[in-house]
């Protein structure tokens, strides 16, 4: 397994996670840095990813969508905050609107990425996201709420059925 | 039987948070409050019962830990809180499980470039 370590933090939105590869800094890179590579990882194999735009330098864009089973799809965006080849990316990664543009409501998520050689021809990159804001953390809470609702109140309904009238 | 908490016991405990979340209106206020725009007036506002009512309501949510009145500006707001750091849990979760999945592509990927010789 690549992933050797995960880091939670609840109170600073902060999600890391390392994976080391059988293989140099620079060969990790252009899995970033090659949009046809980067389109074989970055959406799921029911929803592959098409980048319509990629300029991985700093200020730059990377316009991309998803494309669902019926052919429906989800667009989102990147935004290159800094780049040093082949060691740290730092970008903002958020969703588009059905027309490709930029949706301004729902969150932004910040995001760095490090690769770095540790010997033995092995690469360790790790990924640090944090919510941007609060306010963008409520929104994704929003959405999710309602689920998270629905099994509270089912457990009620399961409670009071078995409460003898 | 019922005994009332002191405002300050915020600890989540599951019986005083589902006997919260047992009435319907509860469950609609720790709905609206997600977004914590609104204060116990404009709340109340919504359903046909009296004001008194509804901050009652407000207030068992408020014992069980669901929601807390914070102030913005002149004005103090309703807005929901534990359901919501569960809610901020399991999205962590998710998207563990999402970059997990990516790192494993990626490493297939790999492994499939060096075979056809791209890479050394």
């Amino acid at each position: 397994m690549a992933v050797t370590a995960i880091r939670k933090d609840l109170d600073a939105r902060t999600l890391g996670i390392d994976a080391e590869f059988e293989a140099t800094p620079e060969r990790v890179w252009q899995l970033w840095a090659d949009p046809r590579q980067l389109e074989r990882w970055w959406g799921p194999p029911m929803w592959p990813a098409t980048f319509t735009t990629h300029s991985l330098t700093p200020g730059g864009e990377m316009n991309y969508h998803m494309t669902g089973p019926d052919g429906e799809k989800a667009h989102g965006w990147w935004e290159i905050v800094s780049v040093e080849p082949p060691n740290r990316i730092s970008f903002r990664d958020g969703f588009g609107n059905p027309d490709g543009t930029r949706n301004t409501k729902l969150p932004v998520t910040e995001a760095e990425v490090v690769i770095k050689a540790i010997g033995g021809g092995k690469t360790r990159m790790s990924v640090t996201s944090v919510y941007s804001t609060r306010e963008a953390l409520e929104e994704v809470l929003a959405m999710g709420m309602e689920e998270g609702l629905t099994a509270a109140v089912g457990q009620i309904d399961g409670i009071l059925a078995e409460v003898p009238a | 039987m019922t005994v009332a908490a002191p405002a300050t016991a915020l600890a989540p405990d599951p019986d005083r948070i589902f006997a919260a979340l047992a009435d319907g209106t509860r469950r609609d206020i720790v709905w609206r409050a997600m977004t914590g725009e609104e204060g116990v007036v404009e709340l109340a506002a919504h359903y046909p019962m009296s004001f008194a009512a509804v901050q009652k309501h407000v207030a068992v949510l408020e014992r069980a830990g669901l929601v807390t009145k914070e102030r913005i500006g002149r004005r103090k707001v309703v807005r929901s809180n534990v359901e919501a750091i569960r809610a901020a849990q399991r999205m962590l979760d998710r998207y563990e499980q999402l970059w997990r999945e990516r790192i494993t592509r990626m490493e297939q990927l790999l492994e499939e470039m060096k075979e056809t010789e791209r890479w050394p």
